[in-house]
């Protein structure tokens, strides 16, 4: 089973409808316990920086931790992605899980805000990222950005390059939605749905 | 390579059917909207718009029935419009699969649904529709004027000013809609475009006029739109989505190719 984990940061029937597509068996849950049964995890997120304390407040987060400490694998998108970094300029006073180094900041106030739309990943030897080329195009909807680190696997250009995919063994990131990257992304999240 | 510029088919539907485009009687039964949203998707539209145009009361519960037909095999942004009123109405709407709201004379009504909407499911899902005609005045795009309910309502106020506003608020898009060049297919109001696309940070959505790739290219260019929504033109198959991206793309544009 696969738990979705819901924080109440908006709307979900597309991640569900996604993994769903991919033969996964996927449940929304805000419960801990679930959390601690499921074979694999989904953090996903739209929203503000600020949403994932929820996480913390309902004992989310010790429960994410405590699977990713033994080996489950992990899949945040957006602001899911983004929660795996120290933090954000988003919201200074949240933290994040800080399985990966360094702040997510807002885009330059010169360029088009959120950076919406399809964009290319560049892609690195990944395991979540398996089948899938440089030059893919993916959907983005975002105002912060991830920096670019060593666990970066896939990275694309909005005036300055950012981390579009991160994974460092079980824990893996999207700043874009799979859900909704046409083949590319259900190929994506199939991936995930398939690791051992 | 960056963001690339979209391309967005837009389709009109009353009671549960895509109605623009009747005078092309011979195909107007392929108006299936779930049918129609998935062939376009296939053909590598960026994204999807689906504006109930009744949007009557009675027609509420077949809208939230179509969304959800539709959305079920769709693997890319799908946005919904027509007659949101209120949180619930939006709330129904994502429940039902649309990952964005595009809301018109109730946002002019009551600014702060953009606020609410867009701190409950976020920016990105709240999409901020203007229907635009030009001023008779020394500035006609300047005091370019927003109108409602489909364009029949004056509003008093200017599209520059309501925009910003929209931005302000929250909204995560712009759907700027030139009354003027709407359903001309002579082309899109670029002029206007690129002022209001000045004028905000977020991005702007060109809609009316569409007729061929170089109005296209020439509104996510001089326009300064980042994306361009067109509705009957692709159901018909008078602009098949895939050729006509390749000719914008040999224009200069950057846009979404199928590897």
């Amino acid at each position: 089973m696969i738990a979705v984990i819901d924080y109440k940061a908006g709307n979900l029937t597309s991640v569900m409808k996604a993994l769903h597509a991919v033969g996964a068996h996927a449940v929304l849950t805000s419960d801990p316990q679930q959390v601690m049964r499921a074979e694999k995890l989904v953090l996903p997120g739209v929203g503000h920086f600020s949403a994932t304390a929820f996480l913390k407040e309902h004992g989310l987060k010790n429960a994410i931790e405590e699977r990713i400490r033994t080996g489950v694998p992990f899949l945040g998108i957006c602001v899911g992605l983004q929660w795996l970094f120290e933090g954000s300029t988003e919201s200074p006073a949240t933290p994040g899980l800080k399985v990966f180094a360094g702040l997510c900041e807002r885009f330059s106030d010169k360029l088009k805000v959120p950076h919406v739309g399809w964009n290319s990943i560049q892609v690195r030897e990944s395991r979540l990222l398996q089948g899938i080329s440089s030059g893919a195009f993916v959907y983005f909807t975002h105002s912060y950005r991830a920096p670019v680190i060593n666990s970066t696997v896939a990275v694309t250009e909005y005036d300055l390059p950012f981390t579009a995919a991160a994974e460092r063994d079980n824990v893996m990131g999207v700043q874009f939605h799979p859900e909704k990257s046409g083949p590319v992304g259900l190929r994506i999240l199939e991936n995930f749905v398939r690791l051992a | 390579m960056s963001l690339t510029k979209r391309i967005i088919a837009c389709l009109d539907v009353n009671a549960g059917r895509v109605v623009k485009g009747v005078q092309f009687v011979d195909i107007v039964d392929a108006g299936d909207p779930a049918e129609l949203a998935r062939r376009h998707a296939e053909a590598g539209t960026d994204e999807i718009v689906l504006l109930d145009i009744t949007a009557t009361h009675e027609g509420r519960g077949t809208l939230i029935d179509t969304v959800e037909r539709t959305a079920r095999q769709l693997y890319i942004p799908f946005t919904v419009g027509g007659g949101i009123r209120a949180i619930e109405d939006a709330a129904a709407i994502f429940d039902a699969g649309a990952d964005k709201v595009s809301i018109n004379s109730a946002a002019i009504a009551r600014p702060e649904l953009i606020d609410e909407i867009g701190s409950r499911f976020g920016a990105q899902a709240v999409i901020v529709a203007v229907d635009a005609r030009r001023a008779k005045t020394d500035d006609p795009v300047g005091d370019a004027e927003v109108f409602v309910s489909g364009g029949r309502k004056p509003t008093g106020r200017k599209v520059i000013d309501w925009a910003k506003e929209a931005e302000s608020r929250g909204a995560g898009e712009i759907l700027l809609t030139s009354m003027d060049a709407d359903g001309t297919r002579a082309g899109f109001d670029c002029e206007l475009t690129a002022r209001v696309s000045e004028a905000v940070q977020i991005p702007v959505i060109a809609s009316g006029g569409a007729g061929t790739a170089d109005h296209f290219a020439n509104v996510l260019t001089q326009g300064k739109a980042d994306a361009a929504l067109a509705a009957s033109i692709f159901h018909f198959g008078i602009a098949d989505v895939r050729e006509l991206k390749e000719e914008i793309a040999r224009r200069g544009v950057p846009v979404r190719l199928p590897c």
